[in-house]
């Protein structure tokens, strides 16, 4: 189980990589390479050329924007863990990167390849998907900005073209003081999630929801936000009795089907999965009243 | 490179202390500190100059013909050496088939396995031809450029859907798919059946999958042209065997094979068996003439190293109004995979095991042995054994819920009281031999577990959970367990005239501390400090005769050799000694590496000089008119097995909305007979009931109806982790066998028997307002969910 | 040399200075392996599963089999062979690992020692559940992890006493 032979490059900046990108037939990107590296140590991919971002500092960010975390794509899932600037502006992350794989696969894993990799279940596309998350990409030919939910186009395939690489993601704020929650089932820790579900509220002074984000992964192709459960909670107080009246929409939804589960299987849990994220999110709002 | 080595450490056990005994000492393991500082030698730790790394073509196909195959493009690329197929090879073979199965008189069929497929290839991973080159990566490369044209065949992955009339064959030559049929009958199953009050009938599907030790199979091979000599070193579990095997198929003598066995990082069964990768390595180095290296890649692992698969039962189970049980009868389909590896004692133990612990007065079990399209099944830790106990603790739990009565009740009103051991049970095992239980008291050690997890006082944690809206269940087994199997295994223990105790052994470490345990026993009799004890276990070179390690055996069968070896030895040290020191044998004492006349400390010989008295000098006779050499080699014989018994107890809680299960508590009392080292014991024990849990909840080795594997990564197959793993509560009995001088028992395996049925009658327990009834193991969330969903559906409806 | 099909590198290990030439295909745990013969960091799946080629880089656990050579230039690597003290004095995790019997086969131990290294400097007096969680990416096959949570809670004792003692750990 080796990797089969290629060519490696490790351009310093984003302007060599996108030139390599450019030039270069059958390249692929190395990330993290969490994933990577194992498809490539499995032969499940045979790139000519293997181009490594992992010197381009520029891209290791966590940069605190008026309204957004902007976060370089090869910023590694262990800094977003640790990061205080992440914890206070932007806690549904921290909350999921728990779940995200284990600390030595953290401590290499980057956003940028998980997202790139976009794994159904994986935790981070769903972070992206529920904060409406922009994701910037460039190539020789330019940058280019789209919204998250543009981003998948497909299972595990991410709407770039060859030449292009993701360089920054954008998580606007929620406002303070807004209900996070994030919930999977997994088999074992730190496998990628059979359904996971994140939540976001924001409660006026009466209970009331005035806004709501609710996405589901595991279930279809790419992470899924529910519009129906989102407007069924605005404008109610919440409360776990409305969540439990609320996510029950959730197993209308299509779902995936495979050797582990049925497509029944992952819609009674998208229903319990965000029953649970939207008792989390409401918990995790100051204690106001409770 | 075999494991013998030497610690310097400080004895832990005062070897002037003449009550300080090695024996039931719970001492840190001599083979650790190599492994904690990254110096252990594994077979992939090995490097020598002009080393060639191998890679094997494998079938993709679970049946296909093999039409022709094309090396050439593989043969031209840079840093490849040679690549061997079927046809290279075939000149070189006194025979081409691996003739390994254990005799049985119940096979219809032989399917031994070919060294490499020659024209017909049987499932998944089977090999074609090997690659050789300068790097691994390379050969890894070379292998996907070897062109074979293979013609795809029908192929079958079910069991029982084999044994339809109209089924494909698994191998097209045969006549049929059935490979062995017998029955286990003893007894008048048909007149209890026709008269009993009660009869219930069940039906279950058990799985258990890979061994998955971390460290996948692997070899080495390097032929020595002055010598004439090829030596393998092995992960293996068997050298001797593998040496035999290797011999017979080159047509080779004892002296040009050595097999030997670096550290072993795991084996729990598959390494066991010699495999076709062994063969063909050692032949490699041969033909080209450098040395080569096989490290198996966990791919590999999944579609080319023995497994256990599936067993479907149909069961019934006859009791009177107390719950007695007066007959169990029924029949096993067994998946046996495409090639005879080991054998049919896995289907053999499964119906030998089932009415192991209780009085089951009339037995009836018909046994079906199925070839499929699927890598051979062999042993993996518990060999049939767990399915056995599954089924007779399902039947009792089935018993106690028709019958309304409490479980535990059910199995002591069953169970063989100790007033009868030695109990000779009317089931005979693989050799003919009557099995006899040999010692135990399983209602005292039932009795502990039960009340060490608390049993009676579970229906009020559990009310109180329900009324909370958590559903908690506890469940229980017991489990007796066949160890040490014999006939033996061969020791010398040896004092060189360097005054160190040579110990060289037959048996195998595979990382369960046979070198610790072996130390322990030696140096008990010959001067308790184990700093002046070496170790050679697994070398084909060292001992001419041996078993090696499967079934919990080595402490039996080479611990009983070791001991009486060893007490042969001091027997002579004392007698020599005596005459060195003019003294009374009873006056002396052997203290570290020194025999002392009590009481008088001037008065000492060094076991080196006792040593050095008996190679004798020439023309001079041996002191004490003694035999020449200060050594002795022990086969001590065990035909009967020594059972390990035990309980265990599980409590967990299970999540009614996902199928998720979190165990909570975990109660496991055993019975291993005299207890060597326990705090090795309760590690063998540990890591087997981890295996256990896995079976129940996490293991699950796929296929698809055409026979492909699919679950070939330790992603899709779940091997249980840390946080998976409840706290175990490990506690001990000690009812020393008679059938071997130390009294002791195996554990290795232990541990994995009763965890499927236990975690199953926790879950039900736990389950029972929706009536959920469980006759398989493993269960994943999804499919407990579904039984969950069902069970809703009923109660409303 | 062609700079993309092998390269020169430069990195520490475990304290000493390296310099070798690599296939930039090569990963980190074979090169360690078998180019430089530092065998203690094991190959169990190569898939970055279980977990038994970790290495810490630049005082990171991270899987030696999903790390190309080429990626460590620069780095400072410690392996299992660099934990215990320059005079052979064992880490307080080895100790306690022989103690209290952490391993068996031996094979999953090398990255079960520097995933826990990692997690005690970060966290000196970790609850069980937080010792579970580090090793959740490390399978063994033997122990059921239960004795190697133990070592790793009774080393964490041994080295918050010996901190408190002013000692250099």
């Amino acid at each position: 189980m080796k990797p089969p032979a290629f060519a490696y490059h490790d351009p310093g900046t984003v302007e060599e990589a996108c030139s390599l990108m450019a030039s270069l037939d059958n390249a692929r990107l190395l990330a993290g390479g969490q994933s990577m590296m194992p498809m490539l140590n499995m032969r499940f991919v045979m790139p000519d050329h293997l181009v490594d971002l992992g010197r381009i500092a520029a891209l290791s960010t966590i940069e605190e924007r008026p309204g957004a975390l902007r976060i370089g794509a090869m910023t590694r899932q262990r800094d977003l863990e640790h990061s205080a600037v992440v914890r206070a502006r932007c806690p549904l992350l921290v909350d999921a990167i728990q779940w995200v794989g284990h600390r030595q696969t953290r401590n290499r894993g980057t956003i940028g390849g998980s997202l790139c990799q976009l794994d159904p279940a994986a935790e981070l596309p769903s972070v992206c998907a529920a904060l409406d998350a922009t994701i910037t990409v460039q190539s020789a030919r330019g940058t280019r900005t789209m919204p998250f939910a543009e981003f998948p186009a497909g299972y595990m395939t991410p709407s770039l073209e060859p030449d292009e690489l993701l360089t920054h993601i954008e998580l606007p704020d929620w406002p303070r003081g807004h209900g996070h929650g994030f919930v999977e089932f997994a088999r074992r820790h730190g496998d990628y999630a059979v359904v996971l579900a994140a939540a976001l509220l924001v409660t006026d002074a009466a209970g009331t929801i005035t806004r709501a984000s609710l996405t589901l992964g595991g279930i279809g192709p790419a992470p899924v936000r529910v519009a129906a459960v989102e407007q069924a909670l605005v404008g109610h107080v919440a409360s776990p009795a409305l969540f439990r009246q609320v996510t029950e929409a959730c197993r209308a939804l299509e779902a995936m089907e495979d050797i582990h589960a049925p497509a029944s299987y992952r819609q009674q849990l998208a229903v319990v999965m965000s029953r649970r994220a939207l008792d989390a999110a409401l918990a995790s709002i100051a204690p106001a009243g409770h | 490179m075999s494991t013998t080595a030497t610690t310097a450490m400080p004895p832990i056990v005062d070897p002037s202390r003449p009550g300080d005994s090695l024996i039931g000492a719970s001492i840190p393991r001599l083979e650790d500190d190599a492994l904690i500082t990254g110096r252990g030698r594994f077979v992939d730790d090995i490097h020598m100059p002009g080393l060639l790394q191998a890679a094997f073509v494998r079938s993709p196909h679970a049946h296909a013909a093999i039409r022709s195959i094309d090396a050439s493009a593989a043969l031209a690329l840079p840093g490849v050496h040679a690549v061997y197929t079927y046809e290279d090879f075939k000149p070189h073979f006194a025979t081409d088939r691996l003739v390994v199965g254990l005799p049985s008189s119940h096979y219809k069929q032989d399917h031994n396995r070919q060294v490499l497929a020659a024209d017909e290839a049987v499932h998944v991973g089977e090999p074609v031809a090997i690659v050789l080159a300068d790097t691994r990566y390379i050969a890894e490369d070379a292998a996907t450029l070897v062109d074979v044209d293979f013609d795809p065949l029908p192929a079958v992955s079910d069991c029982r859907a084999a044994l339809a009339a109209d089924a494909p064959l698994v191998h097209r030559e045969s006549p049929h798919n059935l490979l062995a049929e017998f029955d286990m009958t003893y007894g008048e199953t048909e007149r209890v059946f026709a008269e009993a009050k009660h009869v219930f009938s069940e039906s279950f599907w058990q799985h258990r999958g890979g061994s998955h030790s971390i460290e996948c199979r692997g070899c080495v091979a390097r032929h020595d042209a002055l010598e004439d000599r090829t030596t393998l070193w092995s992960s293996t579990q068997m050298p001797h065997a593998a040496m035999r095997v290797i011999c017979e198929i080159l047509g080779l003598h004892e002296n040009q094979i050595r097999v030997a066995t670096p550290d072993v990082g795991g084996g729990f069964g598959p390494k066991l068996v010699t495999y076709p990768e062994e063969i063909c390595v050692t032949l490699a180095a041969r033909l080209c003439g450098r040395p080569v290296k096989w490290i198996e890649d966990r791919r590999e692992h999944f579609i080319a190293t023995t497994q256990e698969r599936d067993q479907y039962w149909d069961t019934e189970v006859a009791v009177d109004d107390d719950g007695r049980v007066l007959g169990i009868r029924g029949s096993i389909v067994h998946d046996h995979g495409a090639y005879t590896a080991r054998g049919i004692n896995l289907a053999h133990n499964s119906a030998e095991n089932v009415p192991l612990g209780y009085e089951v007065p009339h037995y009836a079990m018909n046994v079906k042995v199925a070839l499929t399209n699927k890598v051979p099944v062999t042993p993996v830790r518990g060999a049939g054994h767990p399915q056995g106990t599954f089924v007779m603790e399902r039947l009792l739990d089935r018993v106690a819920r028709e019958l309304k009565l409490d479980r535990a009740e059910v199995r002591r009103r069953n169970m063989i009281q100790p007033d009868k051991m030695p109990y000779r049970t009317q089931l005979k095992a693989r050799g003919g031999q009557w099995v006899t239980l040999d010692s135990g008291d399983f209602p005292a050690c039932f009795a502990e577990a039960l009340q060490r997890a608390d049993w009676d006082g579970f229906p009020a944690r559990q009310a109180k959970a329900r009324a909370e809206g958590r559903y908690l269940g506890i469940g229980l087994s017991n489990f007796v367990k066949g160890t040490g199997r014999g006939p033996f295994e061969s020791v010398t223990v040896r004092i060189g005239p360097s005054g160190k105790v040579h110990v060289y052994a037959g048996a195998a470490a595979m990382g369960q501390g046979t070198r610790t345990m072996l130390s322990q026993v030696v140096a008990e009799q010959l001067g308790r400090d184990l700093s002046n004890i070496t170790v050679t276990t697994g070398d084909t070179a060292a001992t001419a005769m041996g078993l090696g390690g499967s079934n919990s055996r080595q402490t039996v069968v080479a611990g009983s050799s070791a001991h009486v070896a060893a007490q042969n030895v001091r027997a002579k040290v004392l007698k020599v000694a005596a005459v060195l020191l003019k003294a009374a044998e009873a006056e002396l004492e052997i203290v570290g590496n020194e025999v002392l006349v009590v009481g008088q400390p001037s008065r000492r010989v060094e076991l080196g000089a006792i040593a050095r008295s008996l190679v004798g000098t020439a023309g001079y006779s041996l002191p004490g008119g003694v035999s020449a050499g200060l050594e002795a080699t022990e086969q001590v014989l065990i035909d009967d097995m020594a059972f390990s018994s035990g309980s265990a107890v599980v409590e967990l809680e299970v999540d009614p909305e996902t199928g998720g299960v979190h165990i909570l508590r975990l109660v496991f009392v055993h019975d291993a007979g005299r207890m060597i080292n326990p705090m090795v014991i309760d590690g063998q024990l540990a890591g087997g009931i981890a295996h256990g849990i896995g079976n129940a909840l996490f293991e699950w080795m796929g296929f698809d109806e055409n026979a492909q594997p699919v679950t070939t990564n330790l992603g899709e197959y779940l091997l249980v982790t840390s946080t998976e793993m409840p706290r175990m509560e490990l506690h001990h009995r000690e009812s020393p066998t008679p059938g071997n001088p130390l009294g002791v028992k195996g554990v290795g395996e232990c541990g994995v028997i009763p965890m499927t049925p236990a975690i199953m009658s926790a879950i039900e327990d736990a389950l029972s307002p929706f009536g959920v009834r469980i006759n398989q193991t493993p269960i994943t969330p999804a499919q407990l969910y579904a039984l969950i969903e069902n069970g809703t559906k009923e109660r409303q409806a | 040399m062609d700079s993309t099909l092998s390269r020169s590198i430069s990195l520490k290990i475990n304290g000493r200075a390296v310099q070798a030439t690599v296939d930039v295909r090569h990963t980190l745990a074979d090169f360690l392996r078998h180019q430089l013969e530092l065998t203690g960091t094991h190959l169990g799946c190569e898939h970055g599963v279980c977990g038994a080629c970790t290495v810490l880089v630049d005082g990171r656990s991270a899987r030696g089999c999903l790390m190309l050579a080429v990626q460590a230039n620069g780095r400072e690597v410690t392996t299992v062979e660099g934990i215990a003290a320059a005079d052979g004095t064992l880490h307080p995790l080895q100790q306690a690992f022989k103690d209290l019997h952490g391993l068996q086969c031996g094979f999953c131990t090398p990255g079960m020692l520097t995933t826990l290294v990692e997690l005690l400097n970060d966290t000196p007096d970790p609850t069980e559940a937080e010792v579970r969680v580090a090793i959740s990416g490390n399978l063994c096959r033997c122990t059921g992890y239960q004795a190697i949570v133990d070592a790793t809670l009774a080393a964490a004792k041994t080295m918050r006493g010996t901190a408190a003692a002013g000692g250099v750990r």
